[in-house]
């Protein structure tokens, strides 16, 4: 192409072609330089897909686990994902297991699998194809199976298969376990020690309405109630008070911030300041404040106050007095003189000045700024209880640290998905009506 | 209201007056209960009680100051020992920053009615952003943590994908006001959508864009220390693993704790000066500058 030197719009062209060129390929230059810092090569290698799998499967259904001691009377316990508080009765054992004459147990499996403990404890694992025998002995476990299908793995400790849909058999000399998924979350309303456990919603309903009592104690409606709340798989009551302390963390921040920030932010802007040391030095101070970060702030009030909503709130707070501060000062030094001056003019002091003249001028800026802070806060409190223990925040992490819990996580995630965007649509809802009216 | 007569009036206007000031006052007392009751509840729920922890409030720091002063020496090699973690920080969140703007842009060009190559998806498209946006990064980057295991790759990813929810609906806003007459133009010779788009819309939007992108920058730094502090790398973790260490080790903390500050009080002024300049750069273009 022929560029004449001479045509400085060809020559802007050219430096902008550069600059357009130049920009992605820094980009992609830095990106390049991050993958290789993060070692982007290795994480394939570290990644855990399996857990990823399990996350998925627990997302939506759980396992029933049956379990038989090799060890000691060969006792057997049927009880959802292994939880002691969630264990079947005799009489509220799922209808896929059944009781054998030699006291051992008979367990159909999905897609024409089944697997027989016998009373002696020989496992028997019947697939659609062939039949495999598995005993546990006092040091190990003994499986002729001398051409293993692809999905078991068997060694002179320990048998396991990996069946369809999530099933699985394990046998060790300690014990034998069998799990099978079910589709759902277990238990979600009522856990094996409430009496309106396994019931249908009509039954449900029609126990609410009709007198008889299940529980001579209490009201069927009452007792429902109860139930649900102190539901000790699943602790909704808990879980009700922890997302309220989340809220409540936003709520006290972002509103104590405010309350704290207004005052002080006269003192910031260039209008109202009595001079330009103070009004530096102010403005400094809301530098430090927003600076030193909720995540600093947090540590160093746990110190003093100890894990729990309050030290969360003050947190929150103390950052965002320094946000407040910034933006409410640059509000006040927008705002009209003319007010003020007809203020000043009937001989008003300075607080009625403040009152009448800036206050209603600021007022829409700051409630919307509140209210986009409280949504944006609630998040933020979510990860603030993370880490100083209160709310919502806290529950999700101890769940995911037991790394069993993964039906809870989900539980969690959507509770707390939902309930940003509550505070996200009610702080719309407020602030379209507040600056409308 | 027909009536002129001027005292009756005056007398509606006191009562509607009367009535509004009540109004607010049962409000601000309503507010006011909220607050009382919340700050109490919060206090009864914590650990420790508010009155029992405010005289100790200056306890910690004036010890890690006090250490911090008497080992002064150790600070530079200690901040030394962290600038590693804090450049990782730093890393995670301008890679996020730059997926989350990448990601934020396009997905605010698919819904952005008028500039939507598909109209009728703009709903969805708006909606996934709203869900994009409610996730807290702390869901992604702990579930992340543990497929992918601790690092810098998940906290990334969970901070760009928020990015792209909260830049997302911003980009949109300002798309929104940009004028459709380049596109237009762009139309009449037969451009298609992308040439439409990158040559009739993003020089107008870039500025406001990226001064968008900039302070999403400085919100993701303080979100990656955080992050960090929970598993995932990077300047939090050095800090949760110095604070642990507790009395005796208190300059470690405290190095990092300058660290921290600086590096945020430096992007924080740093993406001010740069916004301001972008912004005004831009009303001197309306006003007639360079083409």
């Amino acid at each position: 192409m022929a560029v004449l030197d001479t045509n400085p719009v060809h020559e802007l062209i050219g430096r902008k072609r550069l600059v357009s060129l130049a920009a992605p390929a820094l980009i992609l230059a830095y990106l390049v330089y991050v993958a290789i810092s993060f070692d982007l090569a290795g994480l394939a290698g570290r990644a855990r897909f399996d857990n990823g799998a399990l996350l998925l499967q627990d997302f939506w259904s759980y396992k029933i686990h049956v379990t038989r001691d090799n060890r000691g009377e060969g006792a057997f316990e049927t009880s959802i994902e292994g939880m002691r508080n969630a264990t079947f009765s005799a009489a509220n054992e799922p209808g896929w297991i059944a009781r054998r004459e030699d006291d051992g147990r008979e367990i159909t499996l999905p897609r024409g699998h089944s697997v027989t403990i016998a009373g002696d404890g020989l496992v028997t694992l019947a697939t659609p194809e062939a039949s495999y025998a598995i005993r546990p002995t006092g040091d190990g476990i003994e499986a002729d199976i001398p051409d293993p299908p692809p999905n078991f793995s068997i060694s002179d400790k320990r048998f396991s298969a990996t069946l369809p849909e999530g099933a699985r058999l394990t046998v060790t000399r300690s014990r034998s376990e069998v799990f099978r998924r079910q589709a759902g979350w277990e238990l979600f309303f009522f856990d094996l020690s409430s009496p309106f456990y396994g019931r249908s919603l009509p039954q449900l309903i029609g126990l609410a309405l009709s007198g008889e009592r299940l529980d001579p104690e209490r009201s069927n409606i009452a007792g429902m109630a109860q139930d649900f709340w102190n539901n000790s798989i699943w602790h909704h009551g808990d879980v009700a008070w922890a997302m309220f302390e989340t809220v409540l963390m936003a709520f006290l921040g972002t509103f104590g911030a405010g309350l704290i920030s207004l005052p002080i932010a006269f003192m910031a802007a260039s209008n109202f300041a009595p001079s330009r040391i103070v009004r530096q030095l102010f403005r400094r101070f809301f530098d430090f404040l927003r600076g030193v970060d909720a995540l600093i702030w947090t540590i160093i009030l746990s110190r003093a106050f100890g894990p729990g909503p309050l030290t969360g709130s003050l947190a929150m707070l103390l950052t965002e007095t320094g946000t407040f501060g910034k933006l409410f000062s640059e509000a006040l030094e927008n705002v009209d003189e003319k007010p003020i001056e007809g203020l000043r003019s009937t001989g008003a002091g300075a607080l009625s000045r403040v009152r009448w003249a800036v206050i209603p001028q600021i007022a829409p800026v700051i409630l919307s700024q509140l209210l986009y802070y409280l949504e944006s806060n609630t998040r933020s409190a979510t990860v603030i209880g993370a880490i100083t223990g209160g709310g919502i925040g806290l529950l999700l992490m101890q769940a995911m640290q037991t790394t069993q819990n993964w039906e809870q996580v989900t539980y969690y995630i959507v509770l707390i998905v939902l309930m940003v965007m509550l505070m996200d649509w009610l702080s719309g809802r407020i602030r379209a009506r507040l600056i409308r009216g | 209201m027909t009536s002129t007569d001027a005292p009756a009036i005056a007398e509606a206007y006191r009562m509607q007056l009367s009535r509004r000031r009540s109004y607010s006052a049962l409000l601000w007392a309503i507010f006011a209960l909220l607050m009382i009751s919340g700050f109490w509840l919060a206090d009864d729920r914590n650990a420790g009680g508010f009155w029992e922890g405010l005289p100790r409030i200056f306890d910690y720091p004036s010890e890690l100051v006090a250490e911090a002063v008497q080992k002064a020496g150790n600070l530079p090699g200690l901040m030394l020992n962290a600038l590693p973690a804090l450049v990782e920080t730093i890393n995670i969140a301008a890679v996020a920053t730059l997926l989350g703007g990448l990601g934020g842009g396009i997905m605010a060009l698919l819904s952005t009615r008028g500039l939507a190559p598909w109209p009728r998806l703009v709903p969805l498209f708006r909606r996934l952003l709203d869900i994009a946006r409610a996730i807290p990064e702390l869901v992604i980057a702990l579930v992340l943590i543990f497929i992918l295991g601790g690092g810098p790759v998940p906290a990334a990813i969970a901070i760009a994908f928020h990015s792209v929810g909260a830049l997302g609906k911003l980009f949109s806003e300002v798309a929104e006001n940009a004028s459709l007459k380049p596109v237009e133009g762009l139309e009449s010779v037969g451009a298609s959508w992308l040439l439409r788009i990158w040559f009739g819309i993003i020089p107008q939007v870039a500025p406001n864009w990226a001064s968008y992108a900039m302070l999403r920058f400085e919100i993701n730094i303080r979100a990656s220390a955080i992050l960090g502090f929970v598993g995932a790398g990077g300047i939090g973790y050095e800090l949760r693993n110095a604070i642990s260490w507790g009395q005796g080790r208190y300059d470690a903390a405290a190095a990092i704790f300058i660290l921290l500050f600086a590096t945020i009080v430096l992007f924080d002024q740093l993406t001010s000066v740069a916004r301001n300049r972008l912004v005004r750069g831009q009303e001197q273009g309306q006003y007639g500058g360079r083409i």
